[in-house]
């Protein structure tokens, strides 16, 4: 497990003084059925993109908000990471792109019959985001329109 | 950042009725937005699911992220968990490639 006492000087200095956003108490939803028979998305911060769809913008100012969906039979290897921050270690996911978007171990759970199956499509963002309004108002809605349209019924959240 | 990203779309979908849970490495900050679940693990920043190319320690931690899923609690208290590697092999971050990004 990180520590921020761990973290580099500069981003530590920015930890501290940054104004975290408020969040209202989230009431926990429940599961509507088994586990064995729900449907199971995944959500990744880490910036991945399948091939061919447009990057992350790393110039805009505050994080780039928007997301893209990753189809659910993609070759997990072949995404392109596009997350810009320098806090963390990329090579492993470089190495495996499990790491940001685990499909290879949700495939696992769903052959086992642990879970009913995989989201036909699952979502990945840019976590580096440090004005996170135009996340909350515009990407999360959209966010959870994609799930429901694909009848998710659990997310599983992957930050880097 | 990515840590205050997962938790505010985490928090928009389980409002939607969508059962969540996620992972944290860095728990201190995790508790300040306030996810339903978290499961907190013993790995640095960039290796969330642990080790490069080990399936079945990936499995191990989406197994666990689920089981939070199954709590059926009615309750507005986040939820934050530590996941425990009973062989807790350091990431071997010496053999992965040279960095291309620091």
């Amino acid at each position: 497990m990180a520590k921020i006492s761990d973290l580099k000087l500069t981003l530590r200095a920015f930890l501290m003084a940054y104004r975290w956003r408020k969040v209202d108490p989230v009431p926990h939803a429940q599961l509507p059925r088994p586990l064995a028979t729900c449907r199971v998305a995944l959500i990744t911060s880490a910036g991945l993109v399948p091939p061919g769809a447009p990057p992350f913008d790393p110039t805009i100012k505050g994080g780039d908000w928007s997301y893209r969906a990753i189809p659910d039979d993609v070759a997990v290897q072949t995404l392109e990471e596009h997350h810009k921050s320098d806090a963390f270690d990329h090579r492993g996911i470089e190495a495996d792109r499990n790491l940001g978007l685990p499909l290879d171990a949700l495939h696992a759970l769903v052959a086992a019959g642990e879970i009913g199956a995989a989201a036909p499509r699952h979502i990945s963002l840019m976590g580096s985001i440090t004005a996170p309004g135009r996340l909350a108002r515009d990407t999360a809605p959209r966010v959870v329109e994609q799930l429901r349209q694909d009848g998710a019924e659990v997310a599983l959240l992957v930050p880097v | 950042m990515c840590h205050q990203t997962v938790g505010l779309v985490q928090g928009e979908i389980e409002r939607a009725g969508i059962v969540t849970a996620s992972i944290t490495m860095l728990p201190e900050i995790t508790r300040k937005v306030r996810p339903p679940r978290a499961l907190a693990v013993p790995f640095p920043l960039g290796f969330p699911l642990g080790e490069p190319g080990d399936p079945a320690g990936h499995r191990r931690v989406l197994r666990r992220l689920l089981e939070m899923c199954q709590d059926g609690e009615v309750s507005t208290v986040p939820r934050i968990e530590s996941f425990d590697v009973d062989s807790a092999d350091p990431i071997s971050v010496s053999r992965l490639p040279h960095p291309t990004k620091t």
